[in-house]
Parts: structure tokens; C-alpha cells; sequence
């Protein structure tokens, strides 16, 4: 097996040998390598096939920017990971890992034809190709492009490992521990500042951690000395906390940010386990330094993807940190001077090597230092092509012409094994773009950069814009002094010698001989889109970035264009002859790099996946083999299966048994205000439509609440307790938001009012007891209570006592029988229930849950707020004009109901329908039309209340027609599916209209 | 994620709060007055201009109490907080 590993680093531990498989194959590597150093040190390029025309790739780069080298990590259902960069991903023992998209392997890979079929897919294929037949795209085309296409696999099973949360709070965030991260955290550290410095790699120090260039020091010392014992001073500093391993994935306003810690993730197995894995920091900080540094571009030439193809200064970083060479014969192609650094590293190594560079000359330290190595350098020259499938074996150069635009002389061919490029550095912009702030174009090395106007973050170092050590260092000390308003002098004589570039010259496209249709320069390597791609569209009419990046796909793979996004812009410029800087750059959103699920979820799992509300009868209803229904946050019983019985058997019979003995039903969910105060009875007035004043104490009445544009909003039974007190209640889910609506009225329109609100909802249990046998079981329960009917008519309250328990017992009904609420307070909820199904046993009293409830209801034509409603409903659309006092001079919503819109008579109104076939049970719903021949047809309205009532045996439905009330009697149809289904308008009331049960 | 600095409790994250709308537009005291035109500005009508905004929020998982925000919408800074019933801060008119 070839080995690549030709030095000693102080990054690798050679004393520990990691084994680890890939693709199948067991390779070893050490502690400190990442999977792709691991990968290279064992020869290894190919890394997998591209997405589209199924190339074989390489690995590019060394961190988050890599487009190719992405793999799935293991193969358990549960454990697998798919989309992870190989040159983030530490190795560790027992790692396993495999190339994606490609089949059967990556070394023969069947969509490898893909690439000479390239000129049939150009770019829009999908768009173009796809079109037609319409009925091809759901049978045919969408199953073979998914087929084909993809990234890896989705786990298919709960993903076992532990996410955490946690917050915190800081004086100073410093993001990026690279020479500038190093300098703010420490200024601001030792100025008193709470401190947190985050950085994604294990080790602290950025780039210039393995930089050993002679011609670069500080304070007369290797840059990488210095910076070292800085990271040993700063690790002293008790008000800095460091998180290594630690991206921030996201940057929020008001310095709210997310970032990602990696705790498992570089861990055997093993140690791995009832370990948090990843932890989501939520960050809050008074200030931000924005230290992120910037990575190298690529170059745009035909065949600039082959594999041992790689930016150049990861390959000097795979040399000096990891002790891994890329190849033994190598071309560094540039257009800067920092592929210079690279190559007197590679030198130094034994490591034969030379350069082909963009520009006429140069001049800097670094060129006369190779220059006098006595490597090889071909100015003004250009690679035009490579060569090798698998690997790439040689370039071909030429030299270019005087303005840079066309290539010029004779191809020279150069042999070697890798190729290194380098097309000058783009700062990595991100967090201070997604905080909001904007970008200026320095058109001198055409980069945007970080417009400061905030006085909140600062960006710092290359991410600035800033290249040279010296500069970097210079600019972060006196922009961090001002910044957090402090006069730190630690590196006032700090004394940097470095190399300065003088000179540049940037072509976006590189001249070609060839045409350019018949050549492969990519822009964006894992989605396959080349400077054609970005042409055509252009030709094709497409001007916006953001529509070009959408049609080619570039910069929309999980890299999300951290290599490629220049380029397009740069070529999308040239095309179009306008300014780089006028045509501002796509969207950059978070996450940075792609977060896990499990991360943003955090310990939400599973039964913590939300907050569930239980009533103090739950253990009942559980015990008694209730199926629940989730009402808001609430668990109610549904219905009460008993032998076996499905739903609607069950509901017949709970139906029955209420309507001819007694039900149970447990109504704690209900919402509960409690209203106190001198004004409570004025406050009712003006939020509900009728009128309150007279409500005697000791008495209940049914309220419609409005929205102030007139539709229902809420409704329930409001009693009064006393003089100033009065005990309102909600609908389930309204509860909430009924509260929030009247503290708004109480505190911003009538703050003139004594009125005091609190919820109850939780304070209070409540059985519903309804039925004719209804008040003997109540009787039972409470034998000193006088139930008579003059006494204690419907709509009335009393206080009672359950042994020593006080009780509130209100005479209401929501199913149209006799029916006695009883609440009593929520810690005897339990042991009421049990009491009251003891003493109702002789009569059948039936537990019965939401299902049953709702049809009881519907029987006798009660409205339920929210399913015979929506939001569009007046009181006068729901048939119930008798609730809106007249005599009020206003109320919420009252003026909005003699607007132009809510007086027409052809509104929807609530009717009832009754079916042809008694047995017919309509869907909820469904559309409700007079006449099926003339197209289109005339939508009248729908069903919103459909059952079968046992009771009266026949289907009963309530539904919202146009112009309803008038229509009476009339015939209409339910179109379904297979059938139209004749029905009746109807009154909405089915059971009942005298109340005689109510009263009995 | 703003942080807004609540009248009655101090600083707290935006999860605490719900948004009310547009500020300083008072129910009218005779609604029944009104022509359709009046009511439907007081009931429909909303600014939502890009710069200085005068708003309502609610803490509503804190103090359950309402009060106004100057916010400039272009880049959400909030500019001044004040009770209900306070004369809104001159100097952003």
C-alpha cells in the first residue's frame, strides 16, 4: 500500500494507529487525521462521482468548503449519516464510511455514461426535458430522476443519540480562532470582558498554526511559534471561556446566534455511548468579532475537476499538519502569491514541484525566495486542459495573450500526479451577511467585503479583507481597542515581518483554444455546472443572480456554493459587461454547513416533543380504555370502546345511553376566566353581544363573543357568582387567546374599568353529568341540595358540599337534556368522578367522550366556535340574531355588523340537512352544489357537522349554504367522489326545538 | 430574535412576547356614528411603513401586560419602549 505520510507533524499522534473502513475496505490512519488526510496519506483520491454527469472526483479542499469528498457515515438504520465532509470528520477507530451517488462502486460507476451524453443535458434539463407528457411526470419521471439522483441516505430509523440546548450570555463573541480571533478574544478578555471564542476545528490557531515560511515571523519568531504561545497565554485568562470543535451555524439580529459543538463525533464507538453528542448553543452577545477568515477559489479551466486536483493551500496544509504529501509530482497553478508558500513547503520536503502562474510577473519576498530555490515558475501561462480519468497525469499549458483574453504559442504538456490551484481568496462573509449587514466590492482582488456600520459586530482579518499578517495584525488591534471602547497595548509592539503582494491579475473564465461548448470548466463541482451551464443561461434570457443560481443550480448543493459563487458572479459580469460589484451576490442564509436534526431539536423528543395538558380524571379515562383526542394541548376522551367496539358503535351507544338514562363527560378542558370587580358587569356588556346588566346572582347565561369585524370569535356560559364576580368560560382551544383578547381591551381601550381577569382553566375540575336520570345521581352525590326545578331551574347556580368539599353546581346543558355541571377544585377532580360513577351506576350512567358530545349537540343544533365556524360567520349567518341585543349601544364587533359586506343576504348561513337516504352519512366538508349540468358548477357552501343520530335514526348534518335561510325545505346536492347524494335543507335544531328535556 | 426590553420586567428574548400591530389607533368612542369608509379605517387600515414604527406587544408568557415599541422596520432596532397610556417619545415623529 502506498504511503503518503512523509514527515512527522506535531498534529499527528503516530503512536496511535487508527484502522477505519472505507468503501469496504480497512485503511489505517492516526490520531489527529481527518478521514480525507486519512484518505490522501493512503493514496487515496477518488472520493466519488459528481451529481449529474457521475465524474469521478477528488478530495478539493481541507474544511467546510469541500464540494466532493462527501460521504455516508456508517450503515446502521438508525446510525447512518449521510452528506458529512470527509475533511471535517476526525477519524477515529472503528470509523466507518462510503462514497455517495454512485452504483455499483466509485471506480466503475454505471452513471459514469451521464458525462458523454453531457451535451443532451445541458442546463434546465429537468425544466425542458420534463415537460411533457403531463401524465409521464408522477409514473415515469419523478420516480428514475429520484432514482438516480441524491446524496447519500436518510437514516429510516428514530436516531438514538442525545442533542442537547443550552444558553448563554457574553460581553464579546469572538468567531474564529485563527491570528485575529486569537488577538480580540484576548484584548477583550483581559480588558475585563466576558468572553467566548468559538472555533470549528479541534485545535485553536486557523491557517497560520502550521505556517513555518522563514520569511514570515513575528517578534522574530516562525508565525506558528508566536501563535502558540498566545493559545497557551489566552488558556490562562479566567473570563474566556474556548469551545473548539464549535461552528456557529446561524447569526440572528440582536446578536442572537446558534452554534453547533461536536462532543462524540471524533470519539471510537465505544466511548461514544449515553454521551450528548452535539450541543446547540443559543448565544446572546452585547458584542461580536466576526474572525472567520477565507478560503482559497478555484480556478475555472477545462477538466478542473479531475481527482488530485486540489486548492493549493490544502495541499501545503495536508503537508505541514498532517505530514501527507498529494502527490510526488506536483503543479501549483495560480494567480497569487500565496501558492508560493505552498510550494517552498513542498520543496523543503523533497517534494518536486512547480508553478504556472496567471500573471506576467511578480515580484513579492515569497517569489524571489522560490525564485532563488530554483523552482520552476512559467509566468503568463495557462493551464487549458488535463488528463486522467481516474487521477489526473498531465496538464496542458499555453501561454496567454497581452490582454489576458485568448491563449496564445504552443501547447507545452506537463506531466505530473496533482495539481494545485489557487485563484485568490474570498472572505468568508457569511455571518455578517446573515446578520443583516450589507457588502462592498473591492474591485482591487475582487472581493466583497464586510460594509462596517454597526456598532454591535466587526469583522476582523481576512474575513475583512485583510490578507497579510502584518496588516491582519495591525488593523484587528486597533479596530478591537476602538470596537469595545478599550486601550489594550499587549500587542502595541508587536513586530511582523511578512512577504507583501504587489501584484494581481484575476480572469473569472480562462482562455481555451477549444470552444467553449466543447469543454468542461466547472464552476460548481457537486452540482455539476460548468461556465457553459452559466452561459446558456444567460443566453437563454436569464439576468438576476438569484434566477441564473436557480437554473444552473449553482451554489445550491449542501456546500451551498462556498467555492462556486464567485465564479458565477465574475462570469455572469463579463457575459453581461457590467461591474462585478453592481450585480450584488445571492443570499447567504443559514446554516452554514448543514446542521442535524437531532441538534436543532435538542432533548424535544419523544414525549418531550411537546407539552401535552391532562385533565385530574386522566388516569380514568386511561384505566377505562378511552381513545384520546389531542384538543389544543389537551388529551380528551374521544369515545369509550367497550368489547372490542369500534368508534361509531361506540358512539351510538354512549349517544343512546345519554339521551335515554345518563352520561359523564369530563369537561375540566373547558376554558375558566375568572372576572372580578366593581365594572365586571359594563366589562360583559361590551365584549359579549348580549345584554348582562340583569343577570341576577346566582343565575347563567349563554354569550356569543365577536371579533371587532363581527365574526364569532368565542361563546360559552358565563355565571355570576356574586355581585362583582362572575366565573366565564371558553371554548377549549380559544381559552388562551380569549384571555389575551380581553386583558388587550382591559388594558389599552378601557383601562377605566375595576375588572380584574384570572385563569382558572387548570384551578377546577368539572363532570358533566347530563340525562333524564341525571338529578337523581346528583341527588345521590349531594342529598342536602335542593334540586327542585323552581329552585334550581336550568341556567342557574349553587354552591354545595361534597362532604367537606365545596362544590359549584350550574345547571347547563351543551347536549340539550337536563345536565348538571359539577366543578369541584382540580386535586378532588378524581375522587368527584369516581363518586359520581359509583352513584350512577344504577342508572347506566355512560362515561362518553368528545365524539359523543359533539353529536348530542349537534342534535339539538348547538354550534360548535371553530367546526360550524371559520372566522366568516355573524351571529345573523349562524341563525342566532335573538343573542344580539339590540338595546346595547356597542359591544366588540357591533358596528360591524350593519357593514355593507355583512348585511348582503347571500352570506353563508348555517342550515341543517337532512339526507333522502336516512342511512347516508355526509362527509364533513364536502361541497354542497343545486346543479350538476351547467359547468362550472355554482359551489353553494359545505357540510360542517355530519352524524348519525341514534336518537332520532337517520342522518343529521349542519353545513354553511348561500342564502340558506331562505332556503328551507329545498333540494340540493352532495357531489362525491362515485355518487351525488340528494338532501333537504332542514332547521338546524333536529331534537327537541320545545326544550321540554332541558326543563323536565 | 430581538431582545425587548419589557416596561414591567426588563430585557427578555422575543419568545416571551406577542406582537399587537400598529399603536395609537383608539377605538372610536360612538361606532354607531360612523359610515361604513370610517369604520372599516379604524378596523382595516395599517401603516406598515418601512422605518420608524410606533407598535404593541404583549408579554405575554411574563407580565401579561401590553405596552408600545418604537421599532425602526429596516433593521429592527427597537428604539424606545413606553406604557399604554404614555405620550409616545417626540423626538421619532
Amino acid at each position: 500500500m502506498p504511503n503518503y505520510r512523509i514527515h512527522k507533524t506535531e498534529y499527528i499522534d503516530e503512536t496511535k494507529r487508527v484502522s477505519f473502513k472505507y468503501d469496504g475496505k480497512t485503511y489505517f490512519g492516526y490520531e489527529g487525521d481527518t478521514l480525507a488526510s486519512a484518505l490522501l496519506a493512503n493514496g487515496i483520491h477518488l472520493v466519488g462521482r459528481s451529481f449529474k454527469y457521475h465524474r469521478p472526483r477528488g478530495i478539493v479542499s481541507c474544511g467546510a468548503e469541500e464540494p466532493n469528498a462527501i460521504c455516508q457515515i456508517g450503515n446502521k438504520k438508525d446510525l447512518t449519516e449521510p452528506n458529512v465532509r470527509a475533511t471535517e470528520l476526525e477519524l477515529y477507530e472503528g470509523l466507518e464510511a462510503s462514497s455517495q451517488n454512485c452504483w455499483p462502486n466509485v471506480k466503475f460507476d454505471i452513471g459514469g455514461i451521464n458525462n458523454f451524453i453531457s451535451p443532451l443535458i445541458p442546463a434546465g434539463f429537468y425544466y425542458k426535458t420534463f415537460m411533457w407528457p403531463k401524465s409521464f411526470w408522477k409514473k415515469v419521471y419523478e420516480p428514475l430522476i429520484r432514482l438516480s439522483a441524491g446524496l447519500g441516505k436518510s437514516p429510516t430509523e428514530p436516531d438514538p443519540d442525545i442533542y442537547d440546548h443550552k444558553y448563554v450570555h457574553y460581553d464579546v463573541l469572538v468567531i474564529g480562532g485563527g491570528v485575529s480571533g486569537i488577538i480580540a478574544a484576548k484584548m477583550a478578555a483581559k480588558n475585563n470582558l466576558k468572553t467566548l471564542l468559538v472555533d470549528d476545528k479541534k485545535i485553536l490557531g486557523g491557517s497560520t498554526i502550521y505556517q513555518n515560511n522563514e520569511s514570515i515571523k513575528i517578534d522574530d519568531k516562525l508565525s506558528s511559534e508566536w501563535l502558540k504561545n498566545e493559545i497557551q497565554e489566552i488558556k490562562r485568562l479566567s473570563n474566556l471561556t474556548i469551545k473548539t470543535r464549535t461552528s456557529i451555524a446561524a447569526y440572528h439580529g440582536y446578536n442572537f446566534l446558534l452554534a453547533k459543538e461536536n462532543l462524540t463525533d471524533h470519539l471510537p464507538e465505544e466511548k461514544k455511548k449515553n454521551k450528548i453528542r452535539q450541543r446547540l448553543w443559543k448565544i446572546r452577545a452585547k458584542k461580536v468579532v466576526i474572525a472567520t477568515g477565507s478560503i482559497e477559489r478555484p480556478l475555472v479551466f477545462n477538466n478542473n475537476d479531475r481527482p488530485g486536483i486540489l486548492l493549493s493551500n490544502s495541499i501545503n496544509k495536508y503537508l505541514d499538519y498532517y505530514g501527507v504529501t498529494c502527490g510526488e509530482n506536483i503543479i501549483l497553478f495560480t494567480n497569487n502569491d500565496s501558492a508560493y508558500e505552498t510550494s517552498i513547503s513542498l520543496h523543503k520536503k523533497g517534494i518536486k514541484n512547480l508553478i504556472v502562474d496567471l500573471r506576467k510577473s511578480a515580484s513579492s519576498e515569497l517569489i524571489k525566495q522560490a525564485e532563488s530555490l530554483g523552482i520552476k515558475i512559467y509566468f503568463n501561462h495557462v493551464v487549458t486542459n488535463t488528463f486522467g480519468y481516474r487521477k489526473i497525469n498531465s496538464v496542458e499549458i499555453m501561454k496567454l495573450s497581452e490582454d489576458g483574453n485568448t491563449t496564445v504559442g504552443d501547447k507545452i504538456k506537463l506531466r505530473c500526479d496533482c495539481l494545485g490551484m489557487s485563484g485568490g481568496w474570498t472572505p468568508m462573509v457569511h455571518m455578517h451577511t446573515q446578520s443583516g449587514g450589507k457588502l462592498n466590492f473591492r474591485d482591487d482582488d475582487q472581493v466583497f467585503l464586510p460594509e462596517e456600520n454597526s456598532e454591535d459586530q466587526i469583522s476582523v482579518g481576512s474575513c475583512n479583507g485583510d490578507f497579510d499578517l502584518e496588516n491582519i495584525i495591525d488593523k484587528t488591534v486597533n479596530k478591537i481597542n476602538k470596537f469595545l471602547d478599550i486601550d489594550n497595548q499587549d500587542f502595541q509592539d508587536t513586530n511582523v515581518i511578512c512577504s507583501k503582494e504587489n501584484d494581481k491579475r484575476n480572469i473569472w473564465l480562462l482562455p481555451n483554444k477549444i470552444p467553449l461548448g466543447k469543454t468542461k470548466c466547472f464552476i460548481d463541482f457537486q452540482n455539476d455546472s460548468t461556465a457553459k451551464d452559466i452561459k446558456l443561461a444567460l443566453k437563454e434570457g436569464f439576468r438576476s443572480i438569484e434566477h441564473v443560481k436557480r437554473y444552473t443550480t449553482t451554489g445550491m448543493a449542501t456546500d451551498q456554493g462556498k467555492l462556486s459563487n464567485m465564479h458565477a458572479l465574475g462570469i455572469i459580469a463579463d457575459t453581461a459587461g457590467v461591474k462585478m460589484g453592481t450585480l450584488g451576490t445571492t443570499t447567504f442564509r443559514p446554516p452554514f454547513t448543514p446542521l442535524t436534526f437531532g441538534t436543532l431539536v435538542g432533548r424535544n423528543v419523544g414525549k418531550f416533543f411537546e407539552v401535552v395538558r391532562k385533565t385530574s380524571i386522566h388516569e380514568w379515562h386511561v384505566e377505562n380504555n378511552a381513545e384520546f383526542e389531542n384538543v389544543g394541548q389537551w388529551k380528551r376522551p374521544w369515545y369509550y370502546p367497550k368489547n372490542a367496539e369500534n368508534m361509531h358503535d361506540a358512539v351510538q351507544r354512549e349517544s343512546k345511553a345519554a339521551r335515554d338514562s345518563a352520561g359523564i363527560l369530563d369537561a375540566s378542558t373547558l376554558g375558566k376566566i375568572d372576572i372580578q370587580g366593581s365594572d365586571a358587569s359594563e366589562f360583559l356588556n361590551r365584549v359579549y353581544t348580549n345584554a348582562w346588566s340583569k343577570l341576577a346572582i346566582g343565575k347563567c347565561r349563554y354569550g356569543l363573543m365577536l371579533n371587532e369585524d363581527g365574526m364569532v370569535y368565542d361563546d360559552g356560559v358565563t355565571t355570576r357568582i356574586s355581585e362583582n364576580h362572575y366565573l366565564m368560560t371558553t371554548t377549549t382551544g380559544g381559552a388562551a387567546n380569549v384571555l389575551s383578547k380581553l386583558e388587550d381591551y382591559l388594558q389599552t381601550e378601557w383601562p377605566e374599568l375595576d375588572v380584574y381577569l384570572t385563569s382558572v382553566t387548570d384551578h377546577y375540575s368539572t363532570a358533566s353529568i347530563c340525562g333524564p336520570n341525571s338529578k337523581k345521581i346528583v341527588n345521590k352525590l349531594f342529598p342536602n341540595l335542593d334540586l327542585n326545578d323552581e329552585s334550581f331551574p336550568h341556567m342557574s347556580f349553587k354552591e354545595a358540599k361534597l362532604e367537606n368539599i365545596n362544590c359549584r353546581i350550574m345547571r347547563i346543558s351543551f347536549t340539550g337534556e337536563l345536565s348538571y355541571e359539577i366543578n369541584i377544585e382540580s386535586k378532588y377532580g378524581h375522587s368527584l368522578w369516581k363518586m359520581c360513577i359509583a352513584a350512577g351506576k344504577e342508572f347506566n350512567l355512560t362515561p362518553y367522550g368528545t365524539e359523543t358530545m359533539h353529536l348530542l349537540r349537534a342534535e339539538k343544533g348547538f354550534i360548535i366556535v371553530g367546526q360550524d365556524t371559520d372566522g366568516t360567520m355573524t351571529p345573523s349567518d349562524l341563525q342566532m340574531d335573538w343573542i344580539v341585543s339590540k338595546k346595547k349601544y356597542d359591544f366588540i364587533g357591533k358596528r360591524s355588523l350593519y357593514r355593507s359586506d355583512t348585511i348582503r343576504e347571500d352570506r353563508k348561513q348555517l342550515v341543517g340537512l337532512l339526507t333522502d337516504d336516512p342511512k347516508e352519512i355526509l362527509e364533513e366538508g364536502a361541497q354542497i352544489v343545486s346543479d350538476t349540468k351547467s359547468k362550472p358548477i355554482d359551489m353553494l357552501g359545505h357540510v360542517t357537522s355530519s352524524y348519525f343520530s341514534p336518537n332520532l335514526n337517520k342522518s343529521i348534518a349542519l353545513a354553511v349554504v348561500r342564502s340558506g335561510k331562505t332556503m328551507k325545505g329545498q333540494k340540493l346536492i352532495i357531489p362525491m367522489e362515485n355518487k351525488n347524494i340528494n338532501v333537504t335543507v332542514s332547521d338546524t335544531i333536529f331534537l327537541d326545538k320545545d326544550n321540554k328535556r332541558l326543563n323536565a | 430574535m430581538f431582545l425587548i426590553n419589557c416596561p414591567f420586567c426588563g430585557e427578555r428574548d422575543q419568545s416571551e412576547f406577542s406582537s399587537g400591530g400598529e399603536a395609537h389607533i383608539v377605538r372610536p368612542k360612538q361606532p354607531t356614528e360612523l359610515s361604513d369608509d370610517e369604520w372599516a379605517e379604524y378596523l382595516f387600515m395599517r401603516k406598515n411603513i418601512k422605518g420608524i414604527q410606533f407598535e404593541r406587544w404583549n408579554h405575554a408568557h411574563g407580565c401579561r401586560k401590553w405596552f408600545n415599541v418604537v421599532r425602526d422596520t429596516s433593521n429592527d432596532k427597537i428604539l424606545s419602549v413606553y406604557k399604554m397610556g404614555e405620550k409616545p417619545p417626540v423626538n421619532y415623529k
